[in-house]
């Protein structure tokens, strides 16, 4: 469904524009129907960039991206755009900046319904949203008709939900939905994306956490420095790291049960074996080596 | 005893009236400990971490005392306040990056700080070489400036700053929230370490993320809309929680190795209360399963089994 | 601003019926607005002298510029403002020069404001090229000896009017405008709700008008009261070395006949003092007017 191949981002920066950031470097990977794929990685890793290129904000500095076939980075002009962005929706991290706080929240609803559907009646309408709002489990009292800052985070994230829902979109992209809202509520949101994915949505799932990354993917993206670290099914990447860098995030991340002297000492037990790490012919390039079935290892950074 | 809380309230005031952001807090720390004071946004643990140090100029005082050492600390009194910052209690705010001035190169920072709090630099440049160095970083970001430095190096410029007179007690709010999980766990084992060589008494580490502070802390305390939830050793939180707050709350956290295909989750419906006007009683009731008449009065902080504080009248 | 708005309590209390932002943000700006002395002041004055420009005028029954009375008479009670050497009315001059006054400054600072709140916006909301391109063309417009250029274009033209002043002035002040509304407009332009708006199938000109600009009205109020003033100033200047409106009255005229006529030196102070003090009055009431609006929309220079 979507396909990123030889993907680069190279941004100018600098005086003079003379310097070059390479935010993503030579990334290639799918995002099948009905699946969720995670990327994951630290602050500058380009998780975002890659994000925002599906989306069609930015736009890459070389590679395709294919959605159904179509490389998106050719549409050309407001219609054709209009028409992507009817399959694809994205959600962002932070709930309280994608609402306009002086219009109300459902305002959201009203701007799809206005460049999607403006010949539909106001009784059909106002059913689709009811629908919509009670699939993301929200209470349509508590919440349409309120201004965004009367809202939770929660709440306003479910309802940037119950948007894309609007538009049955194919692929959400949902970029760091989560990191803004509370322990209590996050979780009801990671499974509302899980029941997206078993409704047939496509969802590429951006995080810096490791733990919510595993929670809802099918398939796991490790990426350091916009090149890919590691790529393979969630549980393998999980549970037999191969990348030394994967290596040492999980052993980083704070765990609920086991504490960080836990795991070293396991670690010292058990020491996992090095695998062969692929090498770039030159510092734009970053091939993939396949070390076991559909599990993939990249290069190594230093 | 190193620090004992009692009642304490703090409320901010705004345009509409106050909000009750801390309704009366007790709890005890003792020498030696660190304690990590978790919660959702909102439930008064940033506001507890404030008011122990500096209240800002909508933080009132409303009731309550603080004692530091024996010694009763003026938290109301701005100025009676002055000569115990940096040296007796001393706090690593949330975002170290604005609290370094950009014009000013490091060194010239700590030193102007030391003068400032009547410490002469020249006595102690070479524990803040030391500590630096234990720190992990370089004693050449003194002659740098705060721009040139990483978020997570910033982060522990500010934290050996901040420890320099060796107060007794250390607050750190929110320190690794911005960072990278890696840094993160590099910030977390050094303020372990300054614990262990006794440059501070004990801490307060106030964050969100549980699954963190059971990696370091040696007590967690759970607060909830303005109260104390409960207060126990760190595994007793994680692996035997009381209260019905705590219990929900661990068991929402997803952790690397769950997925959704070995069961569901479950958040806590519903949203914390308004404290512009709290409600009566236990503020947990309204999301409670287990809530009950009783719980309009409020239930009591109690020791249930030695070490472990929980206020529910369903575990009294 | 973090802990308490990220408090449910402070932000949001659950409990009872909550009033919408627009009372809400209302009744807040107005809570600090009535207790502002500067915006009050600043507004006091210039809405008297602005009512005093606008129906003045009906209550003089003479064209300013007739010669009525007794010559270089002081203040009196037939003519409150007294009379210059020629036996014109000062007060009839005042009262319609403060009306041109006015006039000018809502035109020049429009035409100033139109044009630079359009490049602003365009400039920071797309950025790239097109930010390049205007940006370098507000510099050049900026670095203008704007006042030279209105010298030379204004001695060239041979009938001049209000309207006709105020195109040029408006022409040559919009740039720094435009660079405080990109600035603006460029941080909101990276805000979500914008890339939202643009995933809902928005056209550019809509995410400008109803995403953007209504975020940043207080800031495009006040940038308009400074280009008004800014206009009043440059026509005052250009009137007073005689490059005013042909048959007109405005206070910098004015000044120009009562300096031509040697006011000072024979002492007719009440020939200049009016218009001197009216442009003062004109345009240090809206500077201060300005501070207080800033210090009513601005949280952080509230006094609490």
């Amino acid at each position: 469904m979507l396909e990123l191949s030889h993907v680069h981002k190279v941004y100018r920066v600098g005086a003079f524009g003379g310097g070059r950031l390479r935010a993503v470097r030579d990334v290639s990977l799918k995002v099948e129907a009905g699946e969720v794929v995670s990327l994951i990685g630290e602050s500058g890793s380009g998780k975002s960039t890659i994000g925002k290129m599906v989306l069609g904000l930015f736009r890459p500095t070389s590679g395709t991206i294919a959605f159904d076939g179509t490389d998106i980075t050719t549409i050309r002009g407001h219609n054709a755009r209009k028409a992507y962005y009817r399959r694809v929706q994205g959600v962002f991290q932070d709930p309280f900046s994608s609402f306009n706080p002086i219009f109300k929240a459902d305002r959201v609803f009203e701007m799809i319904r206005s460049s999607y559907f403006p010949g539909i009646s106001d009784a059909d309408w106002r059913e689709r949203v009811l629908k919509a709002v009670g699939t993301v489990r929200l209470d349509p009292e508590n919440v349409l008709g309120k201004y965004p800052h009367q809202l939770s985070g929660g709440q306003l994230q479910r309802l940037l939900i119950a948007r894309a829902l609007l538009l049955d979109v194919d692929l959400l992209v949902a970029d760091e939905v989560i990191s803004m809202l509370d322990a209590s509520t996050r979780i009801d949101v990671l499974n509302l994306l899980a029941d997206l994915k078993e409704r047939g949505m496509a969802i590429l799932f951006v995080t810096h956490d490791l733990s919510l990354g595993n929670y809802v993917s099918d398939r796991s993206v490790i990426l350091r420095k916009g090149a890919i670290a590691e790529m393979g099914p969630t549980v393998r990447v999980f549970e037999n790291p191969l990348h030394p860098y994967s290596r040492h995030l999980l052993s980083c991340v704070p765990q609920l049960h086991r504490t960080w002297a836990e795991v070293d000492a396991e670690l010292e037990a058990n020491p996992p074996e090095d695998v062969e790490l692929p090498v770039a012919s030159d510092d734009v390039s970053a091939p993939l080596l396949e070390a076991e079935e559909g599990h993939f290892v990249g290069i190594d950074q230093g | 005893m190193t620090l004992r809380v009692n009642d304490l309230k703090v409320y901010y005031q705004t345009l509409r009236g106050d909000v009750h952001a801390l309704d009366g807090v007790t709890f005890d720390l003792a020498d030696g400990e660190i304690m990590g004071l978790a919660g959702e946004s909102g439930c008064g643990k940033t506001t507890l971490g404030k008011s122990l140090i500096r209240l800002d100029s909508r933080m009132r005082h409303v009731g309550g005392t603080v004692e530091l050492d024996g010694k009763d600390v003026p938290i109301g009194d701005d100025r009676a306040m002055v000569p115990l910052r940096y040296h007796e209690i001393s706090l690593i705010p949330q975002y170290a990056m604005s609290a370094l001035n950009p014009t000013r190169k490091i060194g010239r920072m700590i030193n102007d700080l030391l003068r400032a709090r009547g410490v002469r630099p020249a006595d102690i440049a070479d524990e803040l070489r030391r500590r630096l160095e234990l720190v992990g970083l370089d004693t050449d970001v003194l002659d740098r400036f705060p721009i040139e430095l990483s978020g997570g190096m910033k982060q522990r410029v500010v934290m050996v700053m901040s420890t320099l007179l060796n107060p007794s007690l250390l607050i750190a709010d929110e320190v690794t929230s911005a960072l990278d999980v890696s840094t993160q766990r590099a910030v977390a084992e050094s303020l372990v370490e300054f614990r262990d060589r006794e440059y501070i008494k004990s801490m307060v580490f106030v964050t969100h993320d549980i699954s963190l502070v059971y990696q370091m802390a040696d007590t967690i305390m759970v607060m909830y809309a303005g109260h104390i939830v409960e207060k126990a050793p760190a595994s007793t939180i994680i692996n035997a929680p009381r209260h019905p707050y705590t219990q929900m709350l661990i068991s929402a956290l997803p952790e690397v190795g769950t997925t959704t295909e070995q069961g569901r989750l479950e958040g806590i419906p519903g949203t914390p209360p308004g404290l512009l006007n709290p409600p009566t009683g236990c503020r947990f009731k309204e999301r409670c399963p287990l809530a009950f008449e009783k719980c309009n009065e409020r239930p009591p902080l109690v020791e249930i089994e030695p070490g472990h504080l929980a206020a529910c009248w369903k575990t009294g | 601003m973090s802990e308490i708005a990220g408090a449910p309590g402070a932000a949001d209390p659950a409990g009872g019926p909550e009033p919408t932002t627009t009372e809400r943000k209302t009744s807040e700006v107005l809570h600090f607005a009535v207790r502002n002395p500067k915006l009050l002041i600043g507004l006091g004055i210039v809405l008297s002298l602005l009512l005093l420009g606008i129906f003045g005028p009906f209550f003089i029954d003479q064209d300013p510029n007739e010669y009525v009375g007794p010559k270089s008479q002081p203040p009196n009670g037939e003519y409150w403002f007294g009379t210059t050497s020629f036996g014109q009315d000062v007060w009839a001059q005042f009262v319609y020069g403060l009306r041109s006054t006015f006039l000018i400054g809502a035109f020049g600072g429009g035409v100033a404001f139109v044009i630079g709140t359009t490049v602003g916006f365009v400039a920071g909301y797309k950025g790239g090229i097109v930010d390049e391109i205007l940006n370098m063309l507000t510099n050049v417009v900026l670095v203008l000896p704007a006042l030279v250029v209105l010298i030379v274009i204004t001695a060239y033209l041979e009938v001049r009017g209000v309207f006709i002043q105020g195109v040029f002035i408006g022409l040559t002040s919009w740039p720094w405008a435009a660079r405080a509304v990109r600035s603006q407009a460029l941080s909101l332009a990276t805000r979500d709700y914008v890339d939202l708006a643009r995933l809902s199938g928005r056209r550019t000109w809509r995410i400008i008008t109803t995403e953007i600009a209504p975020n940043m009205s207080s800031y495009l109020v006040m940038s308009f009261i400074l280009l008004f003033g800014g206009s009043i100033l440059i026509a005052a200047g250009l009137d007073f070395i005689g490059l005013g409106p042909s048959n007109g009255v405005s206070l910098g005229l004015m000044l120009e006949s009562a300096m031509k006529w040697s006011s000072l030196y024979l002492g007719m102070w009440w020939w200049f003092i009016p218009p001197g003090l009216g442009i003062t009055m004109i345009v240090g009431s809206l500077y201060i007017l300005n501070v207080g609006l800033d210090e009513v929309f601005n949280p952080k220079l509230r006094e609490l």
